[in-house]
């Protein structure tokens, strides 16, 4: 499989009272057409930052660093002009936000925007993009597609919002898909309803997803691989049976003891104490030393990417 | 269509709101159909009479000191009240929600420029304006003085959509626009505008009261609608002497200004209410 896109030493910097500051610190990753990659890490750890870099969309008066590359089936997005990049947008990459609530235009209705996301990219008549939209909301699994169309978005719950905005990011039929905590903002029964649609629609069309979450317990059997994300980096990278069965990163480690489970021997749920530190106050070395159980003398130092097995790699001195 | 809709209906909700509304498509009515029945404005039809009569049957709100009905003037001047306030704010309404839309919008050195540009021109009050404006032309035909009052007018829209425009596009559902790859121009008119209708409807309608104000003040001063056109302003300007002894030749098209500012202004009003409180 070639690689579609590429992604190497992305840095987004935001001006800060003492000199700039990283949310986004030197982050690879690289992602095959139709392969799932799941981004984990908790809030604050810059991976929805990463994820609108890709879209260049990174929010003022952020940047990103000129020594960032990304590499779309090898075309550099980050010297593309307005024009091009615009028929990126939505056409080649998509975008699912975490928030249906805000992400849809309160005074525009469903098919308004679902015919609007088609007509950006494709040349067709307004009776075929209606047709088509009536056909994605469909494929989403929106009961009487055609109602719908009609409806504004306060007429839909939450789930249902969700869906069309899903059905508008998948409207010019792109061949990425970021998933920004697609689910976060929903009941948990909707969320399996939603998770369903995304893993149905991306096998049907064989479009390469970045599922953006802090949750692990979806990424498992839904993501081909697994980049864990630590305060602008990313500190273990494995396919996911192997991340599941031997993490090697401690935070990884207590990401996966924090979680409540139903199987195997009775424990509590272990947090990992403290919380992310801001961009400004990341500490030199590795930067999850001052939480990590197993701190070392060496952490001051930055810990080198260490191959744990192939494709399987980890940030840490630990062996 | 569907904001139009929803426009009335805040508009009907208000009590003051659809007083305000019913006494304004009663005016409009009036003022479109009824001179026809109504006795000529212009000739002086009971010539040799005793000018300044007194309202009664053949005259219902009297003659004025040319012996001409004022009811008709009256309602002429509805016609040209309403036709001056409607061109000059749809004219104030447009250029401010452009330039608010393109200063909120585009920010950086455009939105500085710009907002110093009004700033400028908000330093000095409207009425003074306009008299710099009047006095530099001798004779103003109606359409002029509807441009000139729609160029002064726009000030305030213009920060109000900036303001709005600003707030707006930080909102997510501008961002997904942008992701989808919608272009700054479709993002602006399909995405942004219609979100600032509400506010601008209100603040359109509250600008339609000062415009027919304004002018019934300019006329008043003679600098607005020239006779023999009949204007509120005028009639009440030529009338001022005879304030003591024939009152409805003033009092007329007083009530009519009066009537018809308080009007807009509980529609105004009642767009605004329903769109700071419902707005969801």
């Amino acid at each position: 499989m070639t690689a579609l896109l590429e992604v190497t030493g992305l840095r987004v910097s935001f001006p800060g009272a003492r000199g700039a500051v990283y949310p986004v610190d030197g982050v690879s990753f690289s992602l095959a057409r139709g392969e799932t990659l799941a981004l984990v890490g908790e809030s604050g750890s810059g991976k929805t930052l990463s994820g609108l870099a890709l879209l260049r969309l990174v929010p003022a008066p952020g940047r990103i660093d000129p020594g960032s590359s990304i590499l779309l089936e090898g075309r550099d997005l980050l010297s593309l002009t307005p024009e091009p990049l615009r028929q990126v947008r939505g056409r080649k990459i998509a975008m699912v936000f975490q928030d249906p609530m805000s992400s849809l235009n309160p005074v525009l209705t469903v098919g308004a925007q679902i015919t609007e996301a088609i007509q950006a990219h494709l040349a067709v008549s307004n009776r075929e993009a209606r047709g088509r939209a009536e056909g994605l909301l469909g494929e989403v699994g929106i009961a009487d597609p055609g109602r719908r169309l009609r409806s504004y978005p306060h007429q839909l719950s939450g789930g249902m919002r969700q869906r069309v905005m899903i059905a508008i990011a998948l409207s010019a039929e792109p061949e990425l898909l970021i998933a920004d905590e697609p689910t976060s903002a929903l009941d948990v029964t909707v969320q399996a309803q939603i998770l369903e649609v995304l893993d149905r629609l991306r096998a049907a069309r064989g479009m390469a997803v970045l599922l953006i979450t802090h949750d692990l317990g979806i990424v498992a059997g839904r993501a081909d691989r697994v980049a864990v994300m630590y305060a602008g980096r990313i500190v273990e990278q494995a396919e996911t049976g192997q991340l599941f069965s031997a993490p090697a990163h401690p935070y990884t480690r207590g990401l996966f003891a924090s979680m409540p489970r139903l199987t195997g021997p009775r424990r509590r749920p272990m947090p990992i104490p403290g919380t992310v530190p801001s961009p400004a106050a990341w500490p030199t070395g590795c930067r999850f030393r001052p939480r990590c159980p197993q701190a070392m003398e060496r952490c001051i130092d930055e810990p080198p990417e260490r191959v744990v097995t192939p494709g399987h790699v980890s940030r840490c001195w630990l062996e | 269509m569907n904001l139009l809709r929803e426009a009335w209906q805040v508009v009907w909700r208000d009590r003051g709101g659809r007083a305000g509304a019913l006494v304004l498509a009663a005016l409009i009515l009036i003022a479109s159909i009824a001179p026809r029945f109504l006795p000529d404005w212009r000739v002086m039809p009971d010539l040799g009479r005793v000018s300044l009569q007194p309202p009664g049957p053949g005259h219902w709100l009297g003659t004025d000191r040319d012996n001409r009905d004022v009811l008709s003037r009256v309602v002429r001047g509805a016609r040209v009240s309403l036709a001056v306030a409607a061109g000059a704010v749809a004219l104030s309404v447009t250029v401010g929600a452009l330039i608010g839309m393109l200063a909120g919008y585009a920010g950086g050195w455009v939105d500085s420029l710009l907002m110093r540009l009004v700033d400028s021109a908000m330093a000095v009050p409207r009425l003074f304006l306009l008299l710099i404006m009047v006095a530099i032309m001798e004779r103003i035909p109606l359409p002029v003085l509807i441009v000139v009052l729609g160029a002064t007018g726009w000030f305030g829209t213009s920060r109000l959509v900036r303001a709005e425009v600003q707030r707006l596009r930080t909102l997510d559902f501008v961002r997904a626009a942008e992701a989808l790859g919608a272009n700054r121009r479709r993002i602006a008119l399909r995405h942004l505008l219609p979100n600032v209708a509400g506010p601008l409807a209100a603040s359109t309608t509250l600008a339609v009261g000062d415009v027919i104000l304004l002018e019934a003040g300019l006329s008043f001063l003679g600098l607005g609608v020239q006779p023999p056109t009949p204007s509120w302003g005028g009639m009440i300007l030529e009338a001022q002497p005879y304030l003591a002894t024939a009152p409805w030749t003033s009092l007329a098209p007083g009530i009519a200004v009066v009537l018809t500012v308080l009007s807009v202004n509980l529609v105004g009003e009642a767009l605004h209410q329903g769109y700071t409180t419902s707005s969801a």
